[in-house]
Protein backbone atom coordinates (compact mmCIF):
# COMPACT_ATOMS: atom_id res chain seq x y z
CA UNK A 1 0.00 0.00 0.00
CA UNK A 2 1.38 3.40 -0.99
CA UNK A 3 1.73 5.66 2.03
CA UNK A 4 -0.01 8.98 1.40
CA UNK A 5 1.89 12.05 2.58
CA UNK A 6 2.74 15.59 1.53
CA UNK A 7 5.92 14.12 0.04
CA UNK A 8 4.06 11.51 -2.08
CA UNK A 9 1.67 14.24 -3.27
CA UNK A 10 4.58 16.46 -4.28
CA UNK A 11 6.39 13.60 -6.02
CA UNK A 12 3.31 12.69 -8.04
CA UNK A 13 2.57 16.34 -8.81
CA UNK A 14 6.02 16.64 -10.41
CA UNK A 15 5.35 13.57 -12.58
CA UNK A 16 1.98 14.88 -13.77
CA UNK A 17 -0.05 12.68 -11.37
CA UNK A 18 0.54 9.67 -13.63
CA UNK A 19 2.14 7.58 -10.86
CA UNK A 20 -0.99 6.93 -8.74
CA UNK A 21 -1.99 3.30 -8.72
CA UNK A 22 -5.06 1.28 -7.83
CA UNK A 23 -5.47 1.36 -4.04
CA UNK A 24 -7.03 -2.09 -3.60
CA UNK A 25 -7.53 -5.05 -5.92
CA UNK A 26 -10.95 -6.05 -7.25
CA UNK A 27 -10.92 -9.53 -5.66
CA UNK A 28 -12.63 -12.70 -6.82
CA UNK A 29 -14.08 -15.01 -4.16
CA UNK A 30 -12.00 -17.85 -2.69
CA UNK A 31 -13.65 -21.11 -1.65
CA UNK A 32 -13.45 -20.42 2.07
CA UNK A 33 -13.00 -17.58 4.57
CA UNK A 34 -13.00 -17.32 8.36
CA UNK A 35 -15.53 -14.48 8.21
CA UNK A 36 -17.81 -13.30 5.41
CA UNK A 37 -19.32 -9.82 5.76
CA UNK A 38 -22.40 -9.17 3.64
CA UNK A 39 -22.51 -5.53 2.51
CA UNK A 40 -19.51 -3.39 1.55
CA UNK A 41 -20.71 -0.11 2.98
CA UNK A 42 -18.76 1.88 5.55
CA UNK A 43 -20.00 -0.35 8.40
CA UNK A 44 -19.06 -3.64 6.70
CA UNK A 45 -15.69 -2.42 5.45
CA UNK A 46 -14.99 -0.90 8.86
CA UNK A 47 -15.75 -4.23 10.51
CA UNK A 48 -13.34 -6.00 8.12
CA UNK A 49 -10.63 -3.46 8.89
CA UNK A 50 -10.97 -3.80 12.68
CA UNK A 51 -11.20 -7.62 12.42
CA UNK A 52 -7.84 -7.60 10.66
CA UNK A 53 -6.19 -4.90 12.74
CA UNK A 54 -7.45 -5.53 16.28
CA UNK A 55 -8.30 -9.22 16.24
CA UNK A 56 -5.77 -10.59 13.75
CA UNK A 57 -8.47 -12.21 11.60
CA UNK A 58 -7.46 -11.53 8.01
CA UNK A 59 -9.16 -14.35 6.10
CA UNK A 60 -12.15 -12.06 5.63
CA UNK A 61 -14.30 -11.31 2.58
CA UNK A 62 -16.60 -8.31 2.25
CA UNK A 63 -19.23 -9.08 -0.39
CA UNK A 64 -21.54 -6.56 -2.05
CA UNK A 65 -24.16 -6.95 -4.74
CA UNK A 66 -23.18 -3.56 -6.18
CA UNK A 67 -20.05 -1.48 -5.84
CA UNK A 68 -18.52 -0.62 -2.47
CA UNK A 69 -19.99 2.41 -0.75
CA UNK A 70 -22.78 2.57 -3.35
CA UNK A 71 -25.66 2.12 -0.93
CA UNK A 72 -26.48 4.34 2.00
CA UNK A 73 -22.79 5.13 2.60
CA UNK A 74 -22.80 7.15 -0.62
CA UNK A 75 -26.34 8.48 -0.26
CA UNK A 76 -26.49 10.13 3.15
CA UNK A 77 -26.06 13.78 4.14
CA UNK A 78 -22.73 13.04 5.95
CA UNK A 79 -23.78 14.43 9.32
CA UNK A 80 -21.96 13.19 12.41
CA UNK A 81 -23.21 13.82 15.95
CA UNK A 82 -23.78 11.94 19.21
CA UNK A 83 -26.30 14.00 21.22
CA UNK A 84 -28.69 11.12 21.85
CA UNK A 85 -30.94 11.04 24.89
CA UNK A 86 -30.56 7.60 26.47
CA UNK A 87 -27.43 6.27 28.17
CA UNK A 88 -27.10 3.30 25.81
CA UNK A 89 -27.36 5.45 22.68
CA UNK A 90 -25.11 8.20 24.02
CA UNK A 91 -22.38 5.63 24.71
CA UNK A 92 -22.81 4.01 21.30
CA UNK A 93 -22.71 7.18 19.22
CA UNK A 94 -20.05 8.86 21.34
CA UNK A 95 -17.85 5.79 20.88
CA UNK A 96 -18.15 6.37 17.13
CA UNK A 97 -17.36 10.07 17.58
CA UNK A 98 -14.18 9.17 19.49
CA UNK A 99 -13.09 7.02 16.55
CA UNK A 100 -13.94 9.75 14.01
CA UNK A 101 -11.49 12.09 15.76
CA UNK A 102 -8.34 10.45 14.39
CA UNK A 103 -9.77 8.27 11.62
CA UNK A 104 -7.84 10.06 8.86
CA UNK A 105 -4.52 9.37 10.63
CA UNK A 106 -5.55 5.83 11.51
CA UNK A 107 -6.37 4.98 7.88
CA UNK A 108 -3.75 7.26 6.28
CA UNK A 109 -6.67 8.49 4.18
CA UNK A 110 -8.29 11.90 4.45
CA UNK A 111 -11.93 11.38 5.40
CA UNK A 112 -12.31 15.15 5.72
CA UNK A 113 -13.92 14.98 9.16
CA UNK A 114 -14.86 18.56 9.93
CA UNK A 115 -15.96 19.48 13.45
CA UNK A 116 -18.07 22.38 12.23
CA UNK A 117 -20.80 21.88 14.84
CA UNK A 118 -24.39 20.67 14.63
CA UNK A 119 -27.00 23.15 15.80
CA UNK A 120 -30.60 22.12 16.46
CA UNK A 121 -33.12 24.95 16.38
CA UNK A 122 -35.89 25.29 18.95
CA UNK A 123 -39.01 26.98 17.54
CA UNK A 124 -41.47 26.63 20.41
CA UNK A 125 -41.67 26.04 24.14
CA UNK A 126 -41.83 22.28 23.73
CA UNK A 127 -38.62 22.30 21.63
CA UNK A 128 -36.86 24.44 24.26
CA UNK A 129 -37.81 22.07 27.09
CA UNK A 130 -37.05 18.94 25.12
CA UNK A 131 -33.62 20.18 23.95
CA UNK A 132 -32.69 21.32 27.43
CA UNK A 133 -33.58 17.88 28.73
CA UNK A 134 -31.33 16.43 26.04
CA UNK A 135 -28.50 18.78 26.95
CA UNK A 136 -28.69 17.85 30.65
CA UNK A 137 -28.85 14.16 29.81
CA UNK A 138 -25.90 14.49 27.41
CA UNK A 139 -23.79 16.35 29.94
CA UNK A 140 -24.42 13.69 32.57
CA UNK A 141 -23.13 11.18 30.03
CA UNK A 142 -20.08 13.29 29.21
CA UNK A 143 -21.41 14.09 25.74
CA UNK A 144 -20.70 17.58 24.41
CA UNK A 145 -23.90 19.65 23.95
CA UNK A 146 -24.86 23.14 25.07
CA UNK A 147 -27.65 25.66 24.94
CA UNK A 148 -27.43 28.84 22.82
CA UNK A 149 -29.62 31.93 23.01
CA UNK A 150 -31.04 33.15 19.65
CA UNK A 151 -28.27 35.80 19.51
CA UNK A 152 -25.56 33.19 20.15
CA UNK A 153 -27.12 30.94 17.50
CA UNK A 154 -27.04 33.80 15.00
CA UNK A 155 -23.40 34.51 15.84
CA UNK A 156 -22.55 30.84 15.25
CA UNK A 157 -24.55 30.65 12.00
CA UNK A 158 -24.90 34.10 10.37
CA UNK A 159 -27.41 33.11 7.63
CA UNK A 160 -29.95 32.38 10.37
CA UNK A 161 -32.89 34.79 10.65
CA UNK A 162 -33.78 35.22 14.34
CA UNK A 163 -36.46 37.87 13.91
CA UNK A 164 -39.28 37.05 16.39
CA UNK A 165 -41.89 37.81 13.72
CA UNK A 166 -41.00 34.77 11.64
CA UNK A 167 -43.49 31.95 11.29
CA UNK A 168 -41.04 29.61 13.07
CA UNK A 169 -39.13 31.94 15.39
CA UNK A 170 -35.77 30.76 16.74
CA UNK A 171 -36.14 30.56 20.53
CA UNK A 172 -32.71 29.07 21.06
CA UNK A 173 -30.63 26.17 19.90
CA UNK A 174 -28.72 23.13 21.12
CA UNK A 175 -25.16 23.04 19.82
CA UNK A 176 -22.85 20.06 19.72
CA UNK A 177 -19.56 21.63 18.69
CA UNK A 178 -17.73 18.35 18.37
CA UNK A 179 -20.22 17.19 15.75
CA UNK A 180 -19.91 17.92 12.05
CA UNK A 181 -19.50 16.24 8.69
CA UNK A 182 -17.10 13.94 6.82
CA UNK A 183 -16.62 12.93 3.21
CA UNK A 184 -18.81 9.81 2.97
CA UNK A 185 -17.12 8.19 -0.05
CA UNK A 186 -13.69 8.69 1.49
CA UNK A 187 -14.79 6.76 4.58
CA UNK A 188 -15.69 3.70 2.48
CA UNK A 189 -12.56 4.04 0.34
CA UNK A 190 -10.28 4.60 3.33
CA UNK A 191 -11.57 1.50 5.14
CA UNK A 192 -11.48 -0.55 1.91
CA UNK A 193 -7.88 0.44 1.22
CA UNK A 194 -6.71 -0.17 4.79
CA UNK A 195 -8.58 -3.50 5.04
CA UNK A 196 -7.30 -4.74 1.67
CA UNK A 197 -3.76 -3.86 2.73
CA UNK A 198 -4.19 -6.28 5.65
CA UNK A 199 -5.38 -9.10 3.41
CA UNK A 200 -9.15 -8.63 3.30
CA UNK A 201 -10.85 -9.51 -0.01
CA UNK A 202 -13.41 -6.99 -1.23
CA UNK A 203 -15.75 -8.70 -3.70
CA UNK A 204 -18.04 -6.39 -5.64
CA UNK A 205 -20.96 -7.08 -8.00
CA UNK A 206 -21.61 -10.36 -6.22
CA UNK A 207 -25.05 -10.68 -4.64
CA UNK A 208 -25.54 -12.97 -1.64
CA UNK A 209 -28.62 -15.00 -2.53
CA UNK A 210 -28.88 -17.17 0.58
CA UNK A 211 -27.24 -17.99 3.89
CA UNK A 212 -26.63 -21.73 4.24
CA UNK A 213 -26.86 -23.68 7.51
CA UNK A 214 -25.61 -27.13 8.39
CA UNK A 215 -27.54 -29.99 10.03
CA UNK A 216 -26.66 -28.62 13.51
CA UNK A 217 -28.26 -25.27 12.55
CA UNK A 218 -24.98 -23.37 12.47
CA UNK A 219 -23.92 -21.23 9.54
CA UNK A 220 -21.83 -22.99 6.88
CA UNK A 221 -21.48 -20.22 4.31
CA UNK A 222 -23.23 -18.05 1.77
CA UNK A 223 -24.66 -18.76 -1.65
CA UNK A 224 -23.72 -15.98 -4.07
CA UNK A 225 -24.07 -15.15 -7.76
CA UNK A 226 -20.39 -16.15 -8.03
CA UNK A 227 -20.91 -19.51 -6.32
CA UNK A 228 -20.90 -20.91 -2.78
CA UNK A 229 -18.45 -19.43 -0.27
CA UNK A 230 -17.72 -21.43 2.89
CA UNK A 231 -17.50 -19.54 6.17
CA UNK A 232 -18.24 -20.45 9.78
CA UNK A 233 -19.01 -16.84 10.66
CA UNK A 234 -21.23 -14.56 8.60
CA UNK A 235 -21.96 -10.96 9.54
CA UNK A 236 -24.83 -9.24 7.76
CA UNK A 237 -24.50 -5.47 7.43
CA UNK A 238 -26.79 -4.89 4.47
CA UNK A 239 -28.93 -1.91 5.62
CA UNK A 240 -32.25 -1.86 3.74
CA UNK A 241 -31.79 -5.39 2.38
CA UNK A 242 -30.99 -7.01 5.75
CA UNK A 243 -34.40 -8.60 6.24
CA UNK A 244 -34.29 -10.07 2.71
CA UNK A 245 -30.84 -11.62 3.33
CA UNK A 246 -31.74 -12.95 6.78
CA UNK A 247 -35.02 -14.44 5.61
CA UNK A 248 -32.94 -16.98 3.66
CA UNK A 249 -31.53 -18.17 7.00
CA UNK A 250 -35.04 -18.57 8.35
CA UNK A 251 -35.07 -15.40 10.46
CA UNK A 252 -37.86 -12.83 10.36
CA UNK A 253 -36.70 -9.41 11.54
CA UNK A 254 -38.39 -6.45 13.24
CA UNK A 255 -37.40 -4.22 10.33
CA UNK A 256 -39.14 -2.16 7.70
CA UNK A 257 -37.31 -0.58 4.75
CA UNK A 258 -38.20 2.93 3.65
CA UNK A 259 -36.71 5.30 1.07
CA UNK A 260 -34.92 8.26 2.66
CA UNK A 261 -34.29 11.15 0.32
CA UNK A 262 -31.75 13.94 0.11
CA UNK A 263 -30.98 16.67 -2.37
CA UNK A 264 -28.23 19.14 -3.23
CA UNK A 265 -28.26 22.62 -4.70
CA UNK A 266 -25.98 24.08 -7.33
CA UNK A 267 -22.54 24.84 -5.80
CA UNK A 268 -22.06 28.32 -4.35
CA UNK A 269 -19.28 30.11 -2.46
CA UNK A 270 -18.95 29.31 1.27
CA UNK A 271 -22.02 30.71 3.00
CA UNK A 272 -23.06 28.09 5.55
CA UNK A 273 -20.52 27.40 8.30
CA UNK A 274 -22.15 24.56 10.24
CA UNK A 275 -24.93 21.96 10.18
CA UNK A 276 -28.38 23.20 11.16
CA UNK A 277 -31.27 20.89 11.97
CA UNK A 278 -34.79 22.04 12.60
CA UNK A 279 -36.75 19.09 13.84
CA UNK A 280 -40.18 20.69 14.17
CA UNK A 281 -40.09 22.17 10.67
CA UNK A 282 -38.22 19.12 9.43
CA UNK A 283 -35.30 20.64 7.61
CA UNK A 284 -31.61 19.98 7.89
CA UNK A 285 -28.90 21.59 5.91
CA UNK A 286 -25.14 21.97 5.57
CA UNK A 287 -22.73 22.98 2.84
CA UNK A 288 -20.31 20.53 1.27
CA UNK A 289 -16.69 21.47 0.62
CA UNK A 290 -17.62 21.51 -3.08
CA UNK A 291 -20.10 24.30 -2.29
CA UNK A 292 -23.43 22.51 -2.69
CA UNK A 293 -26.06 22.93 -0.01
CA UNK A 294 -26.77 19.41 1.21
CA UNK A 295 -30.37 19.05 2.34
CA UNK A 296 -31.84 16.05 4.08
CA UNK A 297 -35.45 15.07 3.66
CA UNK A 298 -37.50 12.48 5.51
CA UNK A 299 -38.52 8.91 4.82
CA UNK A 300 -41.42 8.11 2.54
CA UNK A 301 -44.35 6.72 4.46
CA UNK A 302 -44.50 3.37 2.65
CA UNK A 303 -42.15 0.36 2.57
CA UNK A 304 -40.10 0.44 -0.62
CA UNK A 305 -36.83 -0.72 -2.16
CA UNK A 306 -36.98 1.77 -5.05
CA UNK A 307 -33.95 3.94 -4.00
CA UNK A 308 -35.94 6.86 -5.43
CA UNK A 309 -38.74 8.09 -3.22
CA UNK A 310 -41.64 10.38 -3.98
CA UNK A 311 -41.60 14.05 -4.97
CA UNK A 312 -44.14 15.31 -2.36
CA UNK A 313 -41.48 14.85 0.34
CA UNK A 314 -38.93 16.91 -1.58
CA UNK A 315 -41.48 19.67 -2.03
CA UNK A 316 -42.19 19.62 1.70
CA UNK A 317 -38.48 19.68 2.58
CA UNK A 318 -37.64 22.56 0.26
CA UNK A 319 -40.62 24.52 1.60
CA UNK A 320 -39.26 24.03 5.13
CA UNK A 321 -35.77 25.20 4.11
CA UNK A 322 -37.19 28.30 2.42
CA UNK A 323 -39.21 29.08 5.54
CA UNK A 324 -36.28 28.80 7.94
CA UNK A 325 -33.67 30.28 5.55
CA UNK A 326 -35.43 32.78 3.25
CA UNK A 327 -31.94 33.64 1.94
CA UNK A 328 -32.00 30.36 -0.04
CA UNK A 329 -35.37 30.92 -1.72
CA UNK A 330 -33.86 31.46 -5.15
CA UNK A 331 -31.26 28.68 -4.99
CA UNK A 332 -31.66 26.05 -7.68
CA UNK A 333 -31.57 22.39 -6.72
CA UNK A 334 -29.34 20.14 -8.81
CA UNK A 335 -30.37 16.61 -7.99
CA UNK A 336 -32.16 14.38 -5.52
CA UNK A 337 -31.84 10.71 -4.70
CA UNK A 338 -32.98 8.08 -2.24
CA UNK A 339 -31.42 5.35 -0.14
CA UNK A 340 -33.23 2.43 1.49
CA UNK A 341 -33.04 2.60 5.27
CA UNK A 342 -33.98 -0.24 7.60
CA UNK A 343 -36.00 1.02 10.52
CA UNK A 344 -36.61 -0.80 13.82
CA UNK A 345 -39.72 -0.26 15.95
CA UNK A 346 -37.70 1.66 18.60
CA UNK A 347 -35.46 3.47 16.06
CA UNK A 348 -32.30 2.04 17.65
CA UNK A 349 -29.98 -0.34 15.80
CA UNK A 350 -29.62 -4.08 16.25
CA UNK A 351 -25.92 -4.94 16.62
CA UNK A 352 -24.94 -8.34 17.91
CA UNK A 353 -25.38 -12.08 17.77
CA UNK A 354 -28.40 -13.75 16.24
CA UNK A 355 -30.08 -16.93 17.53
CA UNK A 356 -28.29 -18.89 14.76
CA UNK A 357 -24.70 -19.94 15.70
CA UNK A 358 -22.14 -18.12 13.55
CA UNK A 359 -24.55 -15.44 12.37
CA UNK A 360 -24.14 -11.78 13.38
CA UNK A 361 -26.02 -8.67 12.38
CA UNK A 362 -25.51 -4.93 12.21
CA UNK A 363 -28.75 -3.35 11.05
CA UNK A 364 -31.64 -1.10 11.93
CA UNK A 365 -29.62 2.11 11.85
CA UNK A 366 -32.60 3.68 10.14
CA UNK A 367 -32.03 7.23 9.03
CA UNK A 368 -28.84 7.78 11.04
CA UNK A 369 -26.21 5.16 10.30
CA UNK A 370 -23.44 7.21 8.73
CA UNK A 371 -22.45 8.97 11.94
CA UNK A 372 -21.91 5.60 13.58
CA UNK A 373 -19.73 4.12 10.82
CA UNK A 374 -16.43 3.66 12.73
CA UNK A 375 -18.22 2.65 15.93
CA UNK A 376 -20.48 0.12 14.22
CA UNK A 377 -17.52 -1.40 12.35
CA UNK A 378 -15.43 -1.54 15.52
CA UNK A 379 -18.16 -3.14 17.64
CA UNK A 380 -19.27 -5.59 14.94
CA UNK A 381 -15.65 -6.76 14.56
CA UNK A 382 -15.41 -7.27 18.34
CA UNK A 383 -18.70 -9.18 18.45
CA UNK A 384 -17.70 -11.46 15.55
CA UNK A 385 -14.15 -12.09 16.81
CA UNK A 386 -15.08 -12.84 20.44
CA UNK A 387 -18.52 -14.34 19.74
CA UNK A 388 -19.97 -12.00 22.37
CA UNK A 389 -21.02 -8.35 22.29
CA UNK A 390 -18.82 -5.50 23.48
CA UNK A 391 -20.34 -3.82 26.60
CA UNK A 392 -21.29 -0.82 24.41
CA UNK A 393 -23.42 -2.81 21.98
CA UNK A 394 -24.65 -5.37 24.53
CA UNK A 395 -28.04 -3.59 24.99
CA UNK A 396 -28.68 -3.47 21.22
CA UNK A 397 -29.82 -7.07 20.88
CA UNK A 398 -32.55 -8.62 18.78
CA UNK A 399 -33.93 -10.13 22.01
CA UNK A 400 -35.01 -6.72 23.28
CA UNK A 401 -38.12 -7.00 21.10
CA UNK A 402 -39.10 -10.12 23.07
CA UNK A 403 -38.15 -8.91 26.55
CA UNK A 404 -39.58 -5.44 25.96
CA UNK A 405 -36.34 -3.71 26.97
CA UNK A 406 -36.49 -1.24 24.06
CA UNK A 407 -34.18 1.74 23.58
CA UNK A 408 -36.92 4.06 22.49
CA UNK A 409 -35.05 6.96 20.90
CA UNK A 410 -37.92 7.60 18.50
CA UNK A 411 -40.50 8.90 20.90
CA UNK A 412 -38.07 10.54 23.27
CA UNK A 413 -35.88 12.29 20.76
CA UNK A 414 -38.55 13.14 18.18
CA UNK A 415 -35.77 13.98 15.78
CA UNK A 416 -34.61 13.25 12.34
CA UNK A 417 -31.55 11.10 12.91
CA UNK B 1 -46.31 10.92 -6.81
CA UNK B 2 -48.18 7.65 -6.50
CA UNK B 3 -51.70 7.40 -7.88
CA UNK B 4 -53.82 5.29 -5.55
CA UNK B 5 -57.27 3.89 -6.25
CA UNK B 6 -59.61 4.22 -3.30
CA UNK B 7 -61.94 1.19 -3.48
CA UNK B 8 -64.70 3.14 -1.73
CA UNK B 9 -64.53 6.36 -3.79
CA UNK B 10 -63.67 4.31 -6.91
CA UNK B 11 -61.24 6.94 -8.17
CA UNK B 12 -57.48 7.16 -8.82
CA UNK B 13 -56.24 9.92 -6.54
CA UNK B 14 -52.82 11.40 -5.63
CA UNK B 15 -50.75 9.95 -2.80
CA UNK B 16 -51.07 13.21 -0.84
CA UNK B 17 -54.70 12.31 -0.04
CA UNK B 18 -53.67 9.06 1.65
CA UNK B 19 -51.84 7.90 4.74
CA UNK B 20 -49.92 4.64 4.78
CA UNK B 21 -50.94 2.38 7.65
CA UNK B 22 -48.46 -0.51 7.67
CA UNK B 23 -48.62 -4.15 6.68
CA UNK B 24 -52.08 -5.63 6.09
CA UNK B 25 -53.67 -8.85 7.39
CA UNK B 26 -52.00 -8.76 10.82
CA UNK B 27 -54.83 -9.98 13.00
CA UNK B 28 -55.09 -8.77 16.57
CA UNK B 29 -54.74 -11.78 18.89
CA UNK B 30 -58.12 -13.22 19.79
CA UNK B 31 -56.99 -14.12 23.31
CA UNK B 32 -54.26 -11.62 24.34
CA UNK B 33 -53.78 -13.16 27.79
CA UNK B 34 -52.74 -16.48 26.25
CA UNK B 35 -49.88 -15.05 24.20
CA UNK B 36 -46.24 -15.82 24.97
CA UNK B 37 -43.54 -13.13 24.76
CA UNK B 38 -42.46 -14.52 21.39
CA UNK B 39 -46.00 -14.30 20.02
CA UNK B 40 -46.34 -10.72 21.25
CA UNK B 41 -43.03 -9.89 19.55
CA UNK B 42 -44.27 -11.38 16.27
CA UNK B 43 -47.57 -9.53 16.48
CA UNK B 44 -46.14 -6.15 17.51
CA UNK B 45 -42.76 -5.92 15.81
CA UNK B 46 -42.00 -8.55 13.17
CA UNK B 47 -42.89 -7.48 9.64
CA UNK B 48 -42.51 -9.30 6.35
CA UNK B 49 -40.78 -6.33 4.63
CA UNK B 50 -40.55 -8.13 1.27
CA UNK B 51 -38.62 -7.06 -1.78
CA UNK B 52 -41.54 -7.50 -4.18
CA UNK B 53 -45.26 -7.98 -3.58
CA UNK B 54 -46.47 -6.33 -0.38
CA UNK B 55 -49.93 -6.39 1.20
CA UNK B 56 -50.48 -3.12 3.01
CA UNK B 57 -53.10 -0.84 4.53
CA UNK B 58 -53.80 2.71 3.44
CA UNK B 59 -56.26 5.28 4.70
CA UNK B 60 -58.00 7.81 2.47
CA UNK B 61 -57.39 10.43 5.11
CA UNK B 62 -58.23 13.53 3.03
CA UNK B 63 -61.19 11.87 1.35
CA UNK B 64 -63.69 9.35 2.65
CA UNK B 65 -61.47 8.66 5.68
CA UNK B 66 -61.75 4.89 5.35
CA UNK B 67 -59.06 2.23 5.65
CA UNK B 68 -58.52 -0.18 2.75
CA UNK B 69 -55.91 -2.69 1.63
CA UNK B 70 -53.55 -2.58 -1.33
CA UNK B 71 -51.12 -4.87 -3.13
CA UNK B 72 -48.00 -3.03 -4.27
CA UNK B 73 -44.63 -4.03 -5.66
CA UNK B 74 -41.99 -2.55 -3.33
CA UNK B 75 -39.31 -2.38 -6.05
CA UNK B 76 -41.31 -0.54 -8.74
CA UNK B 77 -43.82 1.02 -6.27
CA UNK B 78 -46.53 -0.01 -8.74
CA UNK B 79 -49.95 -0.84 -7.28
CA UNK B 80 -51.35 -4.14 -8.48
CA UNK B 81 -54.76 -3.68 -6.87
CA UNK B 82 -56.64 -2.17 -3.95
CA UNK B 83 -59.54 -3.77 -2.12
CA UNK B 84 -61.90 -3.01 0.74
CA UNK B 85 -60.91 -3.61 4.36
CA UNK B 86 -62.18 -6.89 5.75
CA UNK B 87 -61.88 -8.81 2.48
CA UNK B 88 -59.53 -11.79 2.56
CA UNK B 89 -56.03 -11.62 1.08
CA UNK B 90 -56.61 -11.84 -2.69
CA UNK B 91 -55.31 -14.73 -4.72
CA UNK B 92 -52.90 -12.92 -7.01
CA UNK B 93 -52.52 -15.72 -9.58
CA UNK B 94 -56.29 -15.63 -10.12
CA UNK B 95 -56.23 -11.83 -10.36
CA UNK B 96 -53.48 -12.05 -12.97
CA UNK B 97 -55.44 -14.48 -15.12
CA UNK B 98 -58.54 -12.30 -14.91
CA UNK B 99 -56.48 -9.30 -16.10
CA UNK B 100 -55.26 -11.28 -19.08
Amino acid sequence: MTHFSAFSLLKNALSGHKGWREQWPDSQPKAEYDVVIVGAGGHGLGAAYYLAKEHGITRVAVIDKGWLGGGNTGRNTTIIRSNYLYDESARLYDHALDLWEDLSQELNYNVMYSKRGVMMLAHNVHDVQSFQRHIHSNRLNGVDNRWLTPEEAKAFCPPLDISPRRRYPVMGAALQKRAGTARHDAVAWGYARAAAARGVDIIQNCAVTAIRRGPDGAVTGVETTKGFIRARKVAVSAAGNTSVVLESAGLRMPLESFPLQALVSEPVKPIFPCVVMSNSVHAYISQSDKGELVIGSGTDQYVSYSQRGGLPLIEHTVAAICEVFPIFRRMRMLRKWGGIVDVTPDRSPILGKLPIPGLYVNCGWGTGGFKATPGAGHLLAWTVAKDEPHPINAPFTLERFTTGRLIDEAAAAAVAH
Amino acid sequence: MLLIRCPYCEEDLPEAEFAYAGEAHIARPADPMALSDEEWRDYLFIRSNPRGTHFERWRHIHGCGRFFNAVRDTVSDKFRMTYKAGLPRPDLSAAKEAAE
